[in-house]
């Protein structure tokens, strides 16, 4: 049921991939049948709770899951039109950092406490353009430091000097100092509290303007969600369960179930209430497959059907949700 | 001072990595008075033939043997009335710098081999490990004795024959700390951001687990230059009357009972030589770790 349009208006196609991790005492399947589809400069999010598969479908685009455990069973990951599956890891080198890059959840671990951060931004950029000569890479890390608010003058400096906000800073530089079409932020906000949240988000909006970057960001957090991204697509089980504009999925009234629950879980502030509404009941064990939705065990409109046969997914103005619950409406019309 | 000078002039962030880590390295006393001893020791080694020529490591003066310290004889001489100080000066040559060559050797060829184990997991990992448990399941003696026995005797071949015998250490150490860097994240924002396995095992993993590795190679520098001699004690390698540390306390082992001048002089050379070298070792380990400054 996905819009197939020309292949070149996308920059990132994944179609029906099956993501499986084979442990020891069983096959855990991260992610199942999952479809995605971005256009340049778009900014998607993926949301889902803990163990959804963002991040593996995340790792599987970069093609870095953990090896001889982690496994794409099927599917396909095109890249600007490319298949990416079953590329050499010498192409695979050259994409990552310059083409795609990433962004990490905890900023306190992902420098390298060794090495000095204008030495950790200068090495992506001599990785990837070996060319230029040493001070206009030097002169491009100044360039880059002060972008993101770091000033040139503290690059000689270690991580631990360093505050959590300051060095997510320094990760976003490094992640775009290639000029990425491409940057998948992994829960970039989710280590730092809220006042350098909102900075490090106004900061990677102005940067993708400036960069004209698509960016995908993974999150649990609806709020950073409806503040930063043009789509969303709700993940659960390893599934896209509803994909639409942020508008369509926070405004209309047709929503998945789950979408519905995890914004009855946000605080609000206009409606005074006592209690947040959790979902009840835990995801899905992900080492077995399940037969129909994956989501009726907590569902609360769950139906007979729901149990034995898996929903399809339904489109209206290009708004799709994964629910049997719409399927009478689609017929009506 | 010099430096103090410099660090008022240029702000600290101007300095390159290694600029830093020197920086570092000479702030710490202890380190630059192991840097002194070292080169102290080195320098009179090396300037051997001004102080005695080489002639009388060998020259025999039974008229005069078993004289301590004095006139004409520093050092002193043992029980063939042969001059000690030219012993341990020509002695040195072999005794320090073998046992760095073979510090060295095990050192590289440890890293390598614990670093591609410990990075790449997997087929890899059970292959080389398997390969430095049966180096260790030889007794490192016993190891060294039969290389040499099978190459012949020579300074070289001791060489190779004692550093195959660290190198089982060094690349289970390099292995263990490997293991734990290869999963932090920046290791991973590594590969994201496209740096190659050797990339990140030389850039990113060595500079982290590199301090203890440093530290315990400067303190098997003292039991490297023992086993030297003890293999020369066997007759294999360097074998008496050509002289080196070990080799001269044990052929003067009998007398030092009576004349501990003969086992506490080259005795302190050995110790002078470890300590210097422990100390550098641990200065590095400090310059190397960026937290430690400040």
């Amino acid at each position: 049921m996905t819009e197939k349009k020309k292949e070149s208006e996308y920059l990132l196609e994944v179609k029906d991939l099956h993501v499986q991790y084979n442990t020891d005492d069983a096959i855990v399947y991260a992610v199942n049948g999952l479809n995605l589809s971005l256009k340049r400069g778009e900014k998607l999010g993926l949301v889902g709770e803990t163990g959804a598969g963002k991040t593996t479908l995340a790792l599987s685009i970069l093609q870095l899951l953990p090896k001889r455990v982690g496994q794409i069973a099927s599917g396909s990951i095109k890249y600007q039109g490319e298949e990416l599956l079953g590329k050499p890891d010498s192409y695979m080198l050259g994409l990552r950092g310059r083409r795609i890059s990433m962004i990490f959840q905890d900023p306190m671990t992902s420098l390298n406490p060794t090495k000095s951060v204008g030495d950790q931004v200068f090495e992506v950029l001599h990785l990837h353009f070996p060319n230029l000569s040493k001070a206009e890479k030097e002169a491009k890390v100044d360039q880059m430091l002060q972008m993101v608010g770091i000033p040139s003058s503290r690059k000689g400096e270690y991580p631990h000097q360093f505050s959590g906000g300051m060095k997510q800073r320094i990760v976003i530089a490094m992640a775009l100092i290639a000029e990425p079409e491409l940057l998948l932020a992994d829960e970039p906000t989710t280590a730092l509290d809220v006042t350098i949240q909102a900075q490090i988000l106004e900061l990677m909006k102005r940067l993708k303007d400036e960069f004209n970057s698509a960016v995908v960001l993974i999150t649990h957090d609806l709020g950073v969600v409806a503040e930063f991204c043009d789509n969303v697509s709700v993940i659960y089980n390893g599934r896209v369960v509803e994909y639409g504009s942020v508008e369509k999925i926070f405004g209309s009234n047709a929503k998945h179930p789950y979408t519905e629950g995890l914004i009855n879980c946000l605080p609000s502030l206009a409606i005074d209430e006592a209690r947040l509404k959790p979902i009840g009941g835990h995801m899905v064990d992900p080492r077995h497959l399940i037969q129909g939705c994956c989501f009726a065990d907590r569902c609360q409109h769950c139906m007979p059907i729901c149990k034995t046969e898996p929903p399809v997914m339904h489109e209206k103005d290009g708004h799709m949700i994964l629910c049997h619950l719409y399927d009478k409406t689609e017929e009506a019309k | 001072m010099t430096l103090f000078k410099k660090k008022k002039k240029k702000s600290l962030s101007e300095y390159s990595t290694g600029e830093l880590i020197l920086f570092r390295f000479r702030k710490n006393k202890l380190a630059m008075i192991g840097v002194f001893m070292f080169l102290a020791v080195t320098l009179f080694i090396l300037a051997a033939p001004l102080i005695r020529p080489y002639s009388m490591v060998y020259k025999q003066d039974i008229v005069n043997k078993l004289q301590g310290p004095g006139e004409g004889r520093i050092f002193g001489t043992d029980e063939l009335g042969r001059d000690l100080l030219a012993r341990i000066l020509y002695g040195g040559r072999i005794s320090l710098f073998c046992s760095l060559a073979i510090i060295g050797i095990a050192f590289f060829t440890g890293a390598i081999i614990g670093g591609a184990a410990g990075y790449f997991g997997g087929k890899v990992d059970t292959f080389l490990m398997r390969i430095v448990d049966m180096l260790m399941s030889v007794p490192s003696a016993l190891l060294a004795m039969a290389i040499i026995t099978a190459l012949g005797n020579g300074v070289w071949k001791l060489v190779l024959a004692l550093s195959i015998g660290q190198i089982a250490r060094f690349a289970r150490m390099v292995r263990s700390s490997v293991l734990t860097l290869r999963n932090m994240e920046y290791v991973e924002a590594a590969k994201c951001f496209g740096s190659s396995s050797l990339r990140i095992i030389l850039k990113h993993i060595l500079p982290n687990g590199i301090g203890p590795i440093v530290v315990s190679a400067t303190l098997t520098l003292g039991a490297v230059i023992l086993s030297i001699s003890s293999m020369g004690y066997l007759g294999l390698g360097v074998a008496s009357p050509t002289p080196e540390w070990g080799t001269i306390i044990s052929e003067n082992k009998v007398n030092i009972q009576y004349y501990p001048y003969l086992g506490v002089i080259p005795g302190i050379c050995i110790m002078l030589t470890v300590m210097s070298v422990n100390f550098i070792g641990d200065g590095l380990r400090d310059a190397f770790d960026p937290k430690s400054k400040n």
